[in-house]
């Protein structure tokens, strides 16, 4: 946390608890993260990591506490949910590129039915954010087309067409094949380095060390322990940070 | 250490050619196990039993023309019947001078429903365009303005009654389906109990009965001296009673998109009504194109129905045309004709719907 710490936070989660039916999934979570900092969330499956991130844009709602999103607090409120909604991009595990629409369509959407975009600039747009991500030879195919990782990087040029202030990855790399990791991770990390606010749920520990400002490790619904890398890679204070990070870097 | 075979990566070859000629091909297709040459042998001889004879009835011991069924002597069909009533068969008891007001309300409908099947004149012009040749017809009809003569629609009859009540019933079902569809999964707990309530309501009652209450017990209920139109009647009686059957179909739809797609459209800030729009009905809709066409087939043949409350779509007219004492013992012939034509808009609508099947699913196989 450089210069970043600078003003109120983009997304603070004050004691925010949740509930899956009687099973307390949340446990008064914390959490700060100031604009164009780098945030990296891992820790065990169903440790609360996904559901964490799905709160800030309200895909899950949270029975207590108060999560503000760039200075809109989320309530039932539909109005502001969807205003949070268009500042805040998310990429999905398993991309969700609406197959009946084209990449080029895929990535026009949302800015013309929400943003009110012209068509025309909102296409200039998308093949600028398709070149970035390299792959604007595939605009007019459609998502069952390209292999994963190409689905992928559609889905991050599509959160980022809306030009959002976050950008939320919920394990964007665990449902693709080994050899395609890489190619949306560089995109990523292209995105960290111009200063866009992410904050990512990954097991990419590599990843992890290139691009975070600030780690944070997750068990049974709550945060356990948060640092910057070097320290939470090199030594974490808590056993069981210890023991998930003895079982995930063991190979 | 690994073996290299080789460093350059084999070449593509041609794929060998399958089974040689017709011979070949009958041989795999027809012949290829015992039980296989069985059911060739019996399917042969059973066309050879029944193709002969519906020929020769239909066509080579059928009788053209004849003034009267008496004259229609012979094994063969008597299509005298149809040269002879052919025009009351399509336009009922609609003036006869006149009749070419509703052959151009048919010619409307068809010109219309292929310009439909076209995907690329899809959008708000074609609606314009339907919302127009709806109003041409309705002109045509009734008549009574632009020197047209006005015929009341208690004369109504044959062809453009039946495809009116059929595609004006399934143009406003179909809208009203959707809503339901979308009711029935929605949040709030009284839209939700309406719809299902609707839905089962009238699934589990008989058309007939919804006719008959249409026509029976609605003029009950309406203040003295108020009437509602009986082919109106007919009309929401028909749109309500398909818009049921099509909803739970389109539910089946909406069922089957997974919750990435529905959440996917929130995370992008689309809202309800939009992610229902772009995302979540058109991927709905094109899964389930086989039961929707079914239901739409099975809601056209459903228009016969009308004719127990007295109106004179086309089997009416058949009917009507039957109680002539001239041309007893036509029957065959006349239901022949009503299943032709019948025939030929049900096939049209399974074949537009392979199309559209075919259209939509252009490289989208995942």
């Amino acid at each position: 946390m450089t210069d970043a710490a600078a003003g109120a936070p983009i997304i603070e989660l004050r004691h925010v608890d949740k509930w899956f039916g009687e099973f307390h999934v949340l446990r008064d979570i914390n959490l700060q993260v100031y604009k164009g900092e780098r945030v990296v969330v891992c820790g065990p499956s169903g440790s609360g990591k996904s559901t964490m991130i799905r709160c800030v844009n309200r895909l899950e709602e949270h029975q207590r506490g108060e999560i503000v999103v760039a200075g809109i607090e989320l309530t039932s409120d539909v109005k502001n949910i969807e205003a949070i909604r268009r500042e805040v991009g998310m990429v999905f595990q398993q991309f969700n590129l609406f197959p009946h629409l084209t990449v080029l369509e895929n990535l026009t959407l949302a800015p013309i039915w929400v943003r009110k975009l012209p068509k025309r600039e909102a296409e200039e747009t998308a093949r600028l954010y398709l070149e970035r991500v390299r792959i604007p030879e595939q605009a007019d195919k459609y998502p069952g087309q390209l292999s994963g990782g190409q689905q992928q990087r559609v889905a991050i040029a599509r959160s980022l067409c809306m030009k959002p202030e976050i950008m939320l990855f919920d394990e964007p790399t665990s449902a693709l094949d080994p050899e395609m990791i890489k190619e949306v991770l560089d995109v990523m990390i292209e995105l960290a380095e111009e200063g866009m606010t992410m904050v990512c749920v990954t097991h990419e520990m590599g990843f992890a060390r290139t691009v975070a400002d600030t780690m944070v490790f997750m068990d049974r619904g709550e945060i356990v322990e948060r640092g910057p890398p070097q320290e939470f890679f090199a030594n974490p204070k808590s056993d069981r940070t210890k023991s998930f990070l003895s079982q995930i870097l063991a190979h | 250490m690994t073996d290299v075979a080789q460093e350059l990566p084999l070449a593509a070859e041609p794929r060998p050619p399958a089974g040689a000629g017709p011979f070949g091909w009958l041989r795999a297709n027809l012949f290829s196990s015992v039980s296989n040459t069985i059911l060739t042998v019996v399917a042969v001889a059973l066309l050879a039993v029944t193709v002969p004879p519906v020929i020769r009835w239909a066509l080579v011991d059928a009788v053209w023309s004849a003034p009267n069924s008496r004259a229609c002597h012979g094994a063969g069909a008597c299509w005298a019947f149809i040269a002879e009533k052919w025009r009351f068969i399509l336009f009922g008891t609609y003036p006869y001078e006149q009749h070419w007001r509703p052959f151009c309300a048919v010619l409307i409908f068809i010109a219309m429903i292929l310009a439909s099947c076209d995907r690329r004149l899809w959008g708000r012009r074609l609606m314009l365009v339907w919302l127009a040749g709806l109003a041409a017809v309705g002109v045509l009809m009734w008549g009574g303005i632009f020197g047209l003569s006005y015929v009341g629609n208690e004369l109504w009859g044959g062809l453009p009654l039946t495809l009116i009540l059929a595609i004006v019933g399934m143009a406003f079902a179909f809208p009203l389906a959707i809503l339901l569809a979308l009711g029935r999964r929605s949040p709030l707990p009284a839209v939700r109990m309406i719809c299902i309530g609707y839905i089962e309501l009238i699934r589990g009652v008989p058309l007939i009965t919804v006719l008959f209450m249409a026509s029976v017990m609605l003029p009950l209920f309406l203040p003295a001296g108020m009437t509602i139109d009986k082919l109106l009647r007919a009309q929401l009686a028909i749109i309500l009673f398909a818009a049921a059957y099509l909803a739970e179909v389109i539910r089946g739809g909406l069922q089957a998109i997974p919750k990435g797609q529905i959440e996917a459209a929130d995370a992008l800030g689309l809202g309800y009504w939009r992610r229902t729009r772009l995302i979540v009905l058109p991927q709905a809709l094109t899964l389930v194109i086989p039961p929707l066409v079914n239901t739409f087939i099975g809601t056209f043949k459903d228009t016969t129905l009308v004719i127990i409350i007295g109106l004179m779509d086309l089997l009416g007219t058949i009917n009507a045309a039957l109680n002539d004492a001239n041309w007893r013992g036509t029957s065959a012939e006349a239901y022949v004709f009503a299943a032709v034509i019948y025939f030929c808009f049900c096939f049209f609508m399974s074949r537009y719907s392979q199309m559209l099947e075919r259209e939509f699913n252009k490289g989208r196989r995942a």
